[in-house]
């Protein structure tokens, strides 16, 4: 062990987030750091790089004041957050300070910030509906217990009131189950923290919440702290505490966005679009510590959300993170442009977990058929969208004139609601039954006759 | 030559050590809690070492120890059902180590070291034998685990051999002066050897039609499936692994998601072998090393798999080795040789990835094995490019390399069309090898069906560019008929549904059944056509949709037939 109450005033180099420290005894990498400014101000670090000859720390809150006379101390140990049921409730900063003007939060344990993966063998697969009462998810894209669902979003889309809806209506079906909600916004404008903090307290979502809002002017280092903290937030309430818990993260392009500044900053070999080459294992360990335990009662469920970079779904952000996540909810501007909210574009959408959590028992046992017949129709009515333009709506055949007629009616009906519009999976998948009394029976061909008579509306 | 020595410098999985003075590749143990990596790079005094684990808090001075070994997995009986990392560590046994997640430095050997066998010699005192050559056997689950002549050993003579119940480390044979234990060790990342590679020419059976008649796999063969995510490659892979003729399974989930291997981790245990009726898993590996846990054993999983698939085909057997995903691999290269600050190449990934993929998929082979007998390792990697852009690096290196393709298309996932293998796209180089094995086990005409069913599609595709235009009206009415049977090939056969408990697998007999009313339902339609019948009588006719229904039936086979009947009155009843 090093000695912990030994400073070194021995800074050789302080370039971007960087502190370059020299002739120190050993000192453990990712270990935390404190360095005392010649005013007497203290500011936070992490050893990034540790060799005999030189230790390389990140501060935390930014180098501007910091010079070679500050005195850095080697704290011995890696980071941890402090844990307590009472942060239920609360607004915190990024680095996990209130921001409620209430009291600090008077920890029940210490956690390190960083997680362990979980060991594959003891996971529990996920198979609990969640139901967030938006019918273009509930119904066709579902959420399960211990799933990660990111929304693919753009710059002027309504991914923040989705989040927030979603944040207020999410509700595990079942009895005795705790639920709560972890929201970690990052790099948020000020006027974004204003309308979350205003929404949360207005809606009363608040008093299940953990909220942590990281600022677009707080420093880089700090942003890709804020979810760390948060996970472990959730993993104590989780799998401590035996809630089930939905962590919301917005907006993970700010996130890696701070990666790529901290790794041009280390002066790392960058990788596609000056991403670091680390980016898709960073990810992973955000992402990966949803999910369930065997024999733990909790269950952590996460929407990442990120907008994506022009709209680019193979910008290297969305790619990276459809390959961790299982599935994603796009969002689309022509959808948003013809003033239907949530533009959830169901083509793109996929719930990869949604087998697991609907049917009998979970949802209703015309789940899986009702879904199917609404993307298949969806998706013939608007390719049929395509031959109109050229060739007019009258060459059409009475069945396809049907199916065109039904992508409308879809999209004006099922994929529109209000942001307030709460629907239980049962009024979804009912107004699915009312969309296709508008086809014929013989274009019906996903769902099983049975159902079909059981519960598709009589026509008077 | 020193085995101890100090870290000097940490950053990330990336450690240098000074005072060993090791070879290439040597394991070595690093720090007090002595985490396991492995000598990537010797600069003078300095030893680059790429640490399998969390290399949090380890400081510079705190020792380092050289094993002298190579990266090496341990092969023998109790392989089978076993659930590994990336370095051949049991999961379950970590969990009842450490709990729920997996922190750093807890070792667990491959194979259980304590459990007794029972060996059953074949070999004789006397007999004269070589590296490679079964002197004995032991049961394991469902298979004969032949326990073989260590690599090495050439013309000796068997001086004694037991029969009984032993562990892993006990003699059970003297040979040429060694005690030979049933427990051998192979280095990783040396391709094992064997007596004479072969043609692949038997087809790798996999139950999934589009595969099997549309685009099969030679057993031996590698095959690649790319697809954007999204477009249903892992339930592909999985139903591969489930149902393919192959007598063992090796399953490489590396940098996959948690979730989904937890999917396979509980559905294998589960799942009914479809031969055996036993569990599944009584003949599977599964290698799970998920995309968060250490990158440097996502590097190594490939390695570990493979070597142990190879063990098995030195038996005799047909090893499927499925690694999802190649390019979680590839990233993993990259992210190390990044951490190393080495000249990157294309897309920041390192020079040398053709060479590894080369490598590593020229381990596929249908081989004589060195005891004799025939066995072969089929790899079905999935690549996961950027995007769905098959012009990236790692796709590209790797269809140079294996002949089939499958492609997965995100359209006909947005269609709901399972598996989602594009039938224009996708191709096999195996074709006209594999054509006397389906001629002499399928049928006759099959290989001509085929043809006709790809044709078939072709012409629809060709069709539909007509229809954009012009609308489906103002074709002819053969035209509109070729495209009902294509409809047909696409819904009724191509389609198949992986969780439904009877389509999920299609024997070739059935799948060619299926193909032939098809072909039956085109050629009736065409005599109807020209007897002067209805165009929209003839394609809407009611049999089509019993024939949809019928792969989920139960009674599958009995449903055909019913079909086939209702198919000859319907149409005679049109007048045809």
């Amino acid at each position: 062990m090093a000695d912990i109450s030994k400073e070194y005033k021995t800074i050789s180099q302080i370039a971007g987030p960087l502190v370059y420290v020299k002739n120190t005894e050993p000192v453990g990498y990712k270990e935390m750091v404190n360095i005392r400014l010649s005013d007497g101000s203290m500011r936070r670090g992490q050893v990034l790089d540790s060799s005999g000859d030189i230790v390389v720390v990140q501060v935390f809150e930014g180098t501007s004041g910091i010079d070679k006379d500050a005195s850095v101390r080697f704290l011995g140990e890696t980071m941890k957050m402090p844990v307590s049921k009472d942060m239920l409730g609360r607004i915190l900063s990024g680095s996990g300070k209130p921001l409620d003007g209430g009291a600090d939060i008077v920890p029940e344990d210490e956690r390190e910030i960083l997680g362990a993966a979980i060991n594959p063998w003891a996971r529990d697969s996920p198979s609990d509906f969640i139901q967030t009462g938006i019918s273009t998810i509930d119904g066709m894209n579902t959420l399960v217990r211990g799933q990660k669902l990111p929304i693919f979003s753009a710059s002027g889309l309504p991914h923040n009131e989705i989040a927030l809806q979603i944040a207020r209506q999410a509700k595990v079906r079942g009895e005795n189950e705790e639920f709560a909600v972890v929201f970690i916004a990052m790099g948020i404008t000020n006027e974004e923290k204003q309308m979350f903090m205003k929404e949360f307290e207005r809606t009363g979502a608040l008093k299940n919440a953990v909220v942590f809002l990281n600022l677009a002017d707080d420093p880089a280092v700090e942003r890709t702290l804020t979810p760390r903290l948060g996970l472990t937030t959730a993993e104590y309430m989780a799998f401590d505490l035996g809630m089930q818990v939905l962590v919301i993260m917005t907006d993970i392009t700010n996130y890696c966005e701070a990666l790529r500044q901290i790794g041009a900053a280390r002066e790392e070999v960058p990788g596609r679009r000056g991403y670091p080459g680390y980016m898709y294992t960073d990810l992973a360990q955000l992402y990966e510590r949803a999910g369930r335990i065997k024999g733990k009662k909790g269950s952590i469920t996460q929407i990442p959300i990120l907008s994506m970079p022009g709209g680019d779904i193979t910008h290297p952000i969305p790619d990276l993170s459809g390959y961790i996540t299982e599935g994603q909810i796009v969002l689309s501007m022509d959808l948003h442009r013809n003033g239907i909210y949530p533009p959830i574009n169901v083509s793109s959408s996929l719930s990869r977990l949604m087998g697991g959590g609907t049917g009998e028992g979970k949802t209703r046992e015309d789940h899986k058929g009702v879904s199917d017949q609404l993307y298949a129709a969806y998706a013939e009515g608007k390719d049929l969208r395509g031959l109109v333009a050229i060739v007019g709506k009258d060459s059409l055949s009475e069945m396809d004139r049907k199916l065109l007629d039904f992508a409308d009616v879809f999209e004006d009906r099922f994929v529109r609601q209000g942001p307030e519009e709460d629907r239980s999976i049962e009024q979804t998948l009912d107004l699915g039954w009312e969309l296709f009394t508008n086809l014929d029976l013989e274009q019906i061909t996903k769902i099983s006759r049975k159902y079909i008579e059981k519960y598709m509306p009589k026509k008077e | 030559m020193s085995t101890e020595g100090v870290i000097y410098r940490v950053a990330g999985p990336v450690v240098t050590a000074t005072g060993i003075s090791p070879k290439m590749y040597d394991v070595v143990h690093v720090g007090n809690e002595q985490l396991m990596g492995e000598v990537i790079k010797i600069v003078g005094e300095y030893s680059i070492i790429q640490v399998y684990e969390d290399t949090d808090g380890i400081k510079p001075g705190e020792p380092v120890t050289n094993t002298g070994r190579p990266l090496s997995v341990e092969l023998g009986p109790g392989l089978l059902t076993s659930v590994y990392d990336g370095i051949q560590r049991p999961l379950p046994i970590l969990r009842e180590k450490m709990g729920d997640y997996i922190y750093r430095g807890v070792s667990a050997p491959g194979l259980d070291h304590s459990k007794k066998w029972d060996f059953v010699p074949t070999a004789k005192t006397g007999d004269v034998v070589s590296e490679g050559e079964v002197i004995g056997t032991v049961q394991e689950g469902p298979i004969v685990h032949k326990i073989m002549v260590p690599i090495g050993i050439k013309n000796a003579k068997v001086e004694n051999i037991k029969s009984g119940s032993f562990t892993i480390d006990e003699t059970v044979a003297t040979i040429g002066g060694k005690d030979v234990p049933m427990v051998q060790y192979w280095p990783v990342r040396n391709p094992r050897p064997v007596s004479e590679k072969y043609q692949p020419d038997i087809p790798l059976v996999t139950g999934l039609r589009v595969l099997d008649t549309m685009f099969p796999l030679a057993k031996g063969g590698a095959a690649a499936i790319p697809g954007a995510f999204g477009t249903g490659k892992t339930v592909t892979q999985q139903s591969l692994a489930k149902y393919s003729d192959a007598e063992i399974v090796v399953y490489i989930g590396c940098g996959e998601r948690g979730n989904e291997m937890t999917e396979v981790l509980t559905e294998f245990p589960e799942l009914k072998d479809p031969r055996t009726g036993e569990s599944l898993m009584k003949r599977t590996v599964l290698i799970a090393n998920t995309s968060n846990m250490p990158v440097a054993a996502r590097e190594a999983s490939v390695y570990t798999g493979m070597t142990i698939a190879e063990y098995f085909r030195d038996m005799g057997y047909n090893v499927a080795l499925m690694a999802d995903s190649t390019s979680r691999w590839a990233e993993a290269m990259r992210e190390i040789s990044s951490r190393l600050e080495e000249m990157p190449g294309e897309e920041g990934y390192p020079a040398y990835l053709a060479g590894r993929l080369s490598e590593f998929y020229e381990r596929a082979a249908r081989a004589k094995a060195l005891c004799g007998l025939d066995g072969s390792v089929s790899v079905i990697g999935a690549v996961s490019p950027p995007g769905g852009d098959l012009s990236e690096p790692v796709t590209q290196n790797t269809l140079r390399i294996v002949r089939v393709f499958w492609a997965l298309d995100t359209k006909l996932r947005e269609r709901r069309h399972f598996p989602t293998i594009n039938w224009l796209t996708s191709y096999t180089m195996y074709d006209r090898q594999l054509q006397a094995w389906f001629k002499q086990n399928v049928a006759d005409d099959f290989p001509a069906l085929k043809a006709w069913a790809m044709k078939t599609l072709q012409k629809e595709a060709e069709l539909q560019e007509v229809v954009q235009m012009v609308g489906s009206d103002s074709l002819p009415d053969e035209q509109k008929v070729t495209l009902e049977i294509a409809k047909m090939i696409r819904e009724i056969f191509l389609q198949q549904n992986a969780y439904h408990p009877v389509d999920c697998y299609c024997p070739l007999p059935r799948q060619y059944k299926m193909l032939t009313l098809i072909k039956k339902y085109s050629d009736l339609a065409e005599k109807a056509l020209v007897s002067g019948a209805q165009v929209d009588k003839i394609v809407h006719l009611p049999v089509r949709t019993r024939f949809n229904q019928s792969k989920y039936e139960e009674n599958v086979d009995e449903e055909l037939a019913g079909v086939e009947a209702d198919m000859d009155s319907q149409f005679a009843a049109l007048g045809a």
